[in-house]
């Protein structure tokens, strides 16, 4: 799916500058906690948060985030905005809420990030490992 | 993905951006007076192969006068006008200081072969075409190019150009404590740095996060510290080392979902205790050691060829 369908679809707006609509989303997540985008974010993911400070940008391009969407009308200060255009991440905002902007595009198509279930086994597995141990 | 002409465009625009109108123009413009005749017009043209000049009075530009004004006065048979009542007073003009997007904006609307580019003083300094945009902006293009193949050519063959039996290179970054709005400046330059030596971007992305995860760490918790990462054709070993205050319970800050992160930690989007596990599920072998009150030293080691390892950066 392309950076401007997906814009259409939540009917949203770019807020940062030489934003290139083409450009390909191969699958969503939404995550509001970083740690959580770091362990199941894969490249090439859109992600879809209600923080905005500038670690967002820094840990979308950890793991490879291509495209940030901010929910729920919320707009990035200034820092946050610089940041992204220095490291070439396009920034969206939907009006929508985020369990909505990622139902609308998980039901135009878009498919989830399919890491996370790998990441939940692993500390499942931990956790029985500590239990059994203990 | 994105196409390779897309990001060429970016480029362009990203360059029409940055350079001025300054960098661009030609300097040591051919001018002439007000009180001058067409007849001494027409010398002026002839004499530097050009088909229009500024107009220029007491180093004010006051209008531009063209080989179409001269061409009109030639059929009206008045070569002994003088420029000042032919020429187009107020004509569109370019500040030295704007941007190449202002001129690119401008050719496209006013439809002008050239624009006559002054300073905030009103100052003629010189004069832009399309020609000279484009010649600005490839000249840039190919600087820049080039600089980036230098970069690449000598970063990803220094370990064959190197000629040891053991290989390492080593670099280091310091960590500042609380200061979250720089947290993650190091683990990007170390994976700049990585992409650069060639390593493989799947190897890069797990020691990316894991050294971020960590980064965050130091930054939140402690008084400071370093990361060093020691690059060998084979592996990459992460050791992030801080000043204190350390763990008084390393397996329990290894559960996840364990966290001592103060609220405005949280409000940021960290701190849910799930830093150490990510690292973890990132490593192929981690090693975490604390001593309250001296410090905490973690050992982060990912293997180059070791491509399929689960968790976070598959």
């Amino acid at each position: 799916m392309e950076l401007g369908e997906v814009l259409q679809i939540i009917e949203g707006k770019v807020i940062s500058r030489d934003v290139d609509l083409k450009q390909e989303i191969q699958m969503g997540g939404g995550a509001d906690l970083m740690s959580d985008v770091l362990a199941f974010a894969q490249e090439g993911m859109l992600l879809m948060t209600g923080l905005t400070n500038p670690q967002v940008v820094r840990t979308a391009e950890m793991a490879g985030v291509v495209a940030i969407i901010f929910v729920r009308s919320k707009l990035p200060p200034p820092e946050t905005i610089a940041l992204a255009e220095e490291k070439g991440i396009p920034l969206l905002a939907s009006r929508h809420t985020m369990f909505e902007t990622c139902g609308r595009l998980y039901k135009a198509g878009l498919p989830a990030s399919s890491l996370f279930e790998g990441v939940l086994k692993q500390w499942y597995e931990t956790f029985e490992s500590k239990k059994s141990g203990a | 993905m994105q196409p390779a002409n897309a990001k060429e465009i970016t480029k362009l625009q990203e360059l029409t951006y940055e350079l001025k109108v300054e960098a661009a123009m030609t300097r040591n413009v051919a001018t002439i007076s007000p009180t001058a005749t067409m007849a001494e017009f027409r010398e002026v043209l002839r004499a530097n192969r050009i088909s229009g000049t500024p107009v220029v009075e007491n180093g004010k530009m006051v209008g531009i006068v063209s080989i179409e004004d001269l061409i009109k006065a030639l059929a009206a048979g008045e070569l002994n006008a003088m420029v000042g009542e032919k020429m187009t007073s107020k004509p569109a003009t370019l500040y030295a200081d704007e941007p190449l997007m202002q001129a690119v904006s401008k050719f496209s609307q006013l439809r002008f072969g050239r624009f006559p580019v002054i300073n905030r003083q009103g100052e003629l300094i010189g004069m832009i075409t399309q020609g000279d945009i484009m010649r600005a902006m490839l000249k840039r293009l190919e600087v820049d190019y080039r600089e980036e193949e230098i970069h690449r050519y000598r970063a990803s063959h220094i370990f064959e150009d190197i000629l040891a039996d053991d290989v390492a290179l080593v670099f280091g970054y310091r960590v500042a404590a609380r200061d979250f709005a720089r947290a993650g400046e190091a683990s990007s330059g170390l994976k700049k740095t990585l992409g650069r030596l060639g390593i493989h971007p799947q190897i890069i992305r797990r020691v990316a996060v894991a050294t971020y995860e960590a980064e965050i760490n130091v930054v939140v918790y402690t008084d400071g510290g370093e990361i060093v990462a020691e690059v060998r054709p084979d592996r990459i070993r992460i050791e992030v080392m801080d000043k204190g205050p350390g763990i008084p319970d390393i397996e329990q800050a290894m559960q996840p979902g364990f966290s001592t992160a103060p609220d405005w930690v949280r409000e940021l989007g960290f701190g849910a205790g799930m830093g150490l596990p990510n690292i973890k599920s990132c490593a192929d072998e981690m090693d975490l050691k604390s001593t309250v009150g001296v410090g905490t030293h973690l050992t982060i080691i990912i293997y180059c060829d070791g491509l399929q390892k689960t968790g976070s950066g598959s």
